[in-house]
């Protein structure tokens, strides 16, 4: 009996908890930085930061999109990232210069998103909340979708992990033991396109890249394995999401910003420490 | 039965035609050597016999359930992926380190176990790669260039275990080469490429005689042979010279 009044007070203070705003913000920014860490090793292993870039900026046409079609703007987004990174990946395939048709790719779907949001009538979109994130704003259902997205990124990279780790090694090693490196490539769009939908409420359009790019690269230094520097990058992302919605509150900064700019500071605080060999 | 066999094989890149024509075989225990120009589609054979790239025309068969030990010529780490050697051993099948050890100590690397992949010297990053390759228990060893950075005496004891790996375990091996006349002497057959195979035979094995020795140094073992190239046609847009008195110009390649 009493056992059940303090599980019943428990999951009440629980529910209260998530009625604070702040902590929600907190959740929200720990599950975007569980499933950054890892997907920001491979975009920094694979050199994808312009491929994360082309699909973080398509999702601002989503969001356009979702807003004009009335349809829930997680879901939007996750499908026009998934569209942008399936093109993209199709058209590496293909050989052709990546870096000039990815940056034609990325501006051109941020572009068409914003004049596309301008073309809503009767719908007052506040943009920023989009290009820089609106992480005091989480909601319950959001923070639902954040860690529903997170954990299946992080579900997907862990039953893939080995085979992704070797096709991103070498890939006629991978076709040598056996991996379909097509697939594992595939794997790591579709993980793309999910982080960029959890975490454009968090920090935006714009700075998603940050979150997938500078956890991963601060935490290079320090770490011998792949497995060891992946587990850092959640840390560092995770210190940084607390941190820099600390800071959101005490100084008044946006938040999106200002969790970006406390993982940079982490970064460079990283390369004062010696590498470890 | 053929561990390998390539029919009739064409390999378009983009609008080029890379390969044309490829008849290949390898059996099982064989060594066959591949020489090549640079750009004479010596890494899209391999690409396409591992099922890379599949061709354009014609069929690539690989024997059923063929393990294929391979060595590649180099990896995508550049400092940005921290890796141990015991890691990297361990991909993408997890082996005992009691496995572990044994293979680094086979090829001659024991105890590097904890060493970053990228901190290891051309010789002993190649001898990694054959361990992990070894792991697999082959029946048949793929190596892209394995000797690319290696001086003559480290070329020299490389093939030396090459061909002890092949005497104990008897798998096959498949070796692209840069080198158009400098061979390892334990070839079987060594296949020269141009976008086509241009011509194929066994390496005739260097003597003892000064002016070879004068050529390979001393105390090479006779790990080298020659292949002299016995073509019996032109090329229009042949980037390589066949005259068996070049035989020494090789490395330049």
């Amino acid at each position: 009996m009493t056992i059940a009044i303090m599980i019943t007070a428990k999951i009440t203070r629980g529910r209260a908890m998530l009625d604070d705003f702040l902590t929600r913000a907190a959740l929200a920014g720990l599950g975007v930085a569980l499933a950054a860490g890892p997907l920001g090793c491979f975009v920094v292993w694979r050199r994808m930061a312009y491929f994360g870039e082309a699909t973080s900026h398509a999702a601002i046409l989503g969001v356009a999109l979702a807003l004009a079609f009335s349809v829930n703007i997680f879901v939007g987004t996750l499908v026009v990232a998934l569209l942008m990174a399936l093109t993209v990946s199709a058209l590496a395939g293909r050989g052709l210069a990546m870096d000039t048709t990815l940056g034609v790719l990325a501006h051109a779907a941020l572009a068409f998103g914003l004049v596309g949001v301008s073309f809503l009538q009767g719908v007052r979109v506040d943009l920023t909340a989009y290009l820089f994130g609106d992480i005091l704003a989480v909601s319950r259902s959001d923070l639902g979708f954040i860690w529903g997205g997170a954990l299946a990124v992080l579900a997907l990279l862990a039953w893939r992990w080995s085979a992704l780790l070797t096709s991103t090694l070498n890939e006629e090693l991978a076709h040598a033991s056996g991996i379909d490196t097509g697939r594992e490539r595939m794997v790591l769009t579709l993980a793309l396109a999910l982080v960029v939908a959890v975490a454009i409420k968090v920090v935006g359009a714009l700075l998603i890249v940050a979150m997938l790019i500078i956890p991963a690269a601060a935490a290079r230094g320090p770490s011998r394995t792949p497995e060891g520097m992946a587990v850092l990058a959640v840390v560092v992302g995770a210190v940084s999401a607390l941190g820099g919605l600390w800071a959101s509150l005490s100084y008044d900064t946006p938040a999106g910003p200002s969790i970006v700019a406390v993982s940079a500071l982490i970064f460079a605080g990283m390369l004062v420490l010696p590498r470890r060999s | 039965m053929s561990l390998i066999t390539a029919e009739n094989m064409s390999v378009r890149f983009g609008g080029d035609t890379v390969l044309r024509d490829v008849d290949f075989t390898i059996e099982p225990g064989e060594i066959v050597t591949v020489v090549g120009p640079n750009g004479s589609g010596k890494s899209t054979l391999l690409r396409a016999l591992l099922g890379v790239r599949p061709p354009s025309a014609g069929h690539v068969r690989r024997l059923p359930g063929l393990t294929i030990g391979y060595m590649p010529q180099r990896l995508t780490l550049d400092g940005r992926m921290p890796l141990t050697v015991r890691r990297f051993l361990s991909l993408p099948v997890r082996r005992a380190p009691r496995d572990v050890a044994g293979a680094l100590e086979r090829v001659g690397v024991p105890g590097v176990e904890e060493q970053q992949m990228d901190a290891l010297s051309g010789g002993q990053f190649q001898r990694v790669l054959l361990a992990r390759a070894l792991l697999a228990h082959p029946q048949i060893l793929i190596m892209d260039e394995p000797t690319q950075g290696l001086d003559q005496p480290g070329t020299a004891a490389f093939y030396r275990l090459i061909e002890e790996v092949r005497q104990e375990t008897g798998c096959a091996i498949l070796m692209v080469s840069h080198d158009l006349h400098v061979v390892m002497s334990a070839s079987d057959r060594v296949i020269c490429l141009n976008g086509h195979v241009c011509c194929q035979g066994t390496p005739t094995v260097v003597s003892n005689a000064p002016e070879y020795r004068a050529l390979f140094g001393l105390g090479t073992g006779g790990a080298f042979a020659l292949y002299q190239h016995a073509h019996d046609h032109a090329h229009d847009n042949c980037d390589h010279d066949h005259g068996e008195d070049h035989a020494g110009q090789g490395h330049a390649g």
